[in-house]
């Protein structure tokens, strides 16, 4: 956007952000063209529009939004910007489809320094790009200090998907697999070690990443014996599981010792007194596969690097209770429920 | 894991179940209560009722310092913190504990309550050091384990000179519980109680030692086994127990040898007693007044004591009657036994204490354990 007249540059090193960039005057123009639009740079954005358009693929249409308010902004393994990015593709590709465009609405505090604002627009846009996927459209607000915990993000995903999947929570049946792309429990983990008042040490990173590629190589070899797919993040896999249970009306049956948890993870969980199964993560996902696919599944996840630790974890059985049970690596059983109360509060 | 798999090998937990079904006698019923919710925690977590003989039944105690709040604890908390000044520092799991008439801190922080959520003493005496115009409470709660952290945070409040700490006492005592369970007239009369043995404490004993349980044993003929919270303790536990059933002798027994000892740790109990002294009595939910249960602070830090300091007074609040917490913490009835269980009592809106913490009775077995009696129904 050309701005007319003399304007001070943005002090993307110092500077912060006030109340007049989000008032629709000049300052906010030079927000968006001078940050925001640097960030995503597209064809789309490029043309300044309150909105955009673009063709249509045959196909039916994938739409999702999210929230994102997590606490700390910055943590080992991405911040608020990537994690609005990846969230939202991944509830796009969850679908089996292939995400295509994301709008990004922001609600910055008044004082949010701009270096901070660039840092975080700059991973929003490489996420963007290293997925094939184009932020086309967006909005800024700023509110009053004290009214916005720094930054909150809103995103918006629309994708594609082929006309012959048709993945959903109430599509699981008894016998089919559960299979999980990786080790659970990363992102939350990393999250919590970052809080202040529960500062520890650990070698974790959130494990956020976009999962659409995975999906495709995934969709390619199991085709519609996919029934499901979930990305588990809040309440994590134990949530996800009982959601599905409750929808498809039956049981699941996991075993406890094939649940792959990284040994950093489980220590911190023993620590804190949780369970890695009720942890976020922000780059895993869990399919419901028909048992003559699964094992072709699994491999075609093994093959791709966000797959290299996934593993078959138990089964969906007839259970009029819903049950999502355990055989425990101890030798006996227990219920895995939802988590209840609150883990943590901002984890995504 | 290391110093953490060791506890919890298969291999081994089979071995000892094999043990467990080799000495037990078929013609008797083996009833043991694990006092804490720790060991509640473990037996449901690792799902060790599985590798147990029928005749052996656990009965989950009331040694969760959260579930044995009563009611009236949470509503004089809220008094407190709707006062202005007041910043009410709780552990997170206090926050859904039922007060009276569906109060909890969790709705009274919504509604405007100065409410922290800390992890350990040393994040309230930050936050008293970091606002020193805030009247910072901090909300002790616990058994004798928990009871020497308090007690140190006061000390560096008065070294420091933290004028605006000071702390709601609800410390409570294992062996007065224990007492108290054991000597219920309404359970008495009506043929004795139905507890074959105890395991122990673990955390609670490595302050106070195993010496407190003696006289316990001796008294009501009661074998008790000091156990640690791993699974493989717990089982360990369970068979010596057998054997001091089978062997009609009543002692207690350390099976945490590796932590806990006689005499436990004689700092820690110095310090709480410079500090802390005896309440004739106090409330916990489920039992009701129990004497000589609980502590306070002693006059000498009445600076300290929120009670004190902000004039709370005692409040008392009924149970509700359908509860049947009081039973279920004896041992005389089961989480199912209750009307409440699952219907309008559930972790989400706990009425009762039982389910209030994951280590409490009902929550423990809602979140782990009722695979074992929801009955499913065969579908053709």
């Amino acid at each position: 956007m050309s701005v007319k007249g003399y304007q001070r540059k943005l002090d993307l090193e110092n500077g912060r952000v006030d109340l007049s960039h989000g008032s629709g005057g000049r300052a906010m123009a030079q927000l968006i063209s001078g940050l925001f639009h640097q960030a995503f740079g597209n064809e789309w954005l490029a043309r300044c529009n309150d909105q955009s358009a673009f063709e249509v693929a045959a196909g039916r249409m994938v739409m999702t939004t999210d929230g994102y308010v997590v606490s700390p902004l910055f943590f080992p393994g991405g911040n608020i910007g990537s994690l609005a990015v990846h969230g939202t593709i991944n509830d796009v590709a969850m679908s089996g489809a292939r995400p295509l465009y994301l709008s990004a609405s922001f609600i910055i505090e008044e004082g949010f320094p701009f270096s901070d604002l660039k840092v975080i627009a700059d991973s929003m846009g490489s996420a963007a790009r290293s997925a094939g996927v184009h932020i086309i459209t967006g909005d800024t607000k700023v509110v009053e200090r004290g009214k916005a915990d720094g930054l909150f993000i809103s995103t918006t995903g629309i994708g594609i998907v082929a006309d012959e999947l048709d993945l959903s929570a109430d599509k699981a049946r008894v016998g089919d697999r559960v299979l999980v792309s990786g080790s659970l429990g990363d992102h939350g983990v990393t999250i919590m070690s970052k809080r202040q008042n529960l500062a520890f040490q650990t070698e974790v990173g959130s494990d956020s990443a976009a999962l659409h590629n995975l999906v495709a190589v995934m969709v390619a070899a199991g085709g519609s014996g996919i029934r499901v797919m979930r990305d588990p993040t809040r309440g994590g896999l134990a949530a996800t599981l009982n959601e599905i249970a409750h929808q498809s009306e039956l049981g699941f049956r996991l075993h406890e010792a094939s649940i792959p948890v990284k040994p950093a993870v489980a220590a911190t969980c023993e620590l804190l007194g949780l369970d890695p199964i009720h942890v976020a993560n922000e780059g895993k996902l869990v399919a419901i596969v028909a048992p003559d696919l699964a094992d072709a599944v699994l491999a075609a996840m093994k093959a791709h690097p966000l797959g290299s630790d996934a593993a078959d974890i138990g089964e969906a059985v007839a259970d009029n209770r819903k049950f999502v049970q355990m055989a425990t690596g101890f030798g006996g059983r227990r219920i895995v429920d939802w988590l209840w109360g609150e883990q943590l509060p901002r984890i995504c | 894991m290391k110093f953490a798999d060791e506890f919890r090998n298969k291999a081994i937990a089979q071995g000892i179940a094999r043990a467990i079904g080799g000495e037990v006698s078929s013609q008797r019923a083996y009833r043991f209560m694990e006092f804490c919710g720790g060991h509640t925690h473990a037996i449901s977590r690792y799902g060790l009722e599985d590798l147990l003989p029928a005749n052996v039944r656990m009965i989950h105690g009331p040694g969760c310092p959260v579930c044995v709040l009563p009611a009236s604890r949470i509503d004089m908390a809220i008094r407190l913190v709707d006062r202005p000044e007041v910043t009410l520092c709780v552990y997170g799991d206090l926050m859904r504990a039922p007060g009276s008439q569906g109060q909890s801190l969790l709705r009274a922080k919504a509604l405007g309550a100065d409410i922290r959520m800390v992890y350990s003493t040393l994040d309230a005496i930050r936050l008293a050091e970091q606002a020193p115009s805030r009247e910072v409470v901090f909300f002790a709660i616990g058994f004798e384990t928990t009871t020497p952290p308090t007690a140190v945070m006061i000390r560096i409040a008065e070294k420091k000179r933290l004028k605006g700490l000071s702390v709601f006492c609800n410390h409570v005592l294992t062996p007065s519980a224990m007492h108290s369970i054991l000597e219920n007239p309404k359970i008495r009369d009506t043929g004795g109680v139905p507890i074959d043995g105890f395991i122990g404490p673990a955390h609670v004993s490595t302050i106070i030692g195993t010496q407190p349980y003696e006289p316990l044993a001796e008294q009501f003929g009661k074998p008790i086994v000091i156990a640690g919270f791993e699974p493989l303790d717990v089982l360990q536990a369970i068979l010596m127990l057998v054997r001091q059933v089978n062997e009609d002798r009543n002692e207690v027994e350390n099976q945490y040898s590796r932590v806990v000892t006689r005499e436990g740790n004689r700092r820690a109990k110095d310090e709480v007693s410079q500090i802390f002294e005896l309440r004739a009595q106090f409330e916990w939910r489920g039992l009701g007044l129990v004497p000589n249960s609980g502590l306070k602070l002693k006059p000498a830090y009445a600076q300290f004591d929120a009670e004190t300091r902000f004039a709370i007074h005692d409040l008392r609040v009924a149970d509700n009657p359908a509860c049947e917490c009081c039973a279920i913490l004896r041992g005389a009835k089961r989480p199912v036994d209750c009307k409440l269980f699952g219907t309008v009592c559930t972790p989400e809106t706990p009425i009762g204490s039982c389910m209030v913490s994951s280590e409490g009775a009902c929550a423990a077995y809602w979140t782990y354990g009722r695979v074992r009696d929801e009955p499913l129904r065969r579908t053709s």
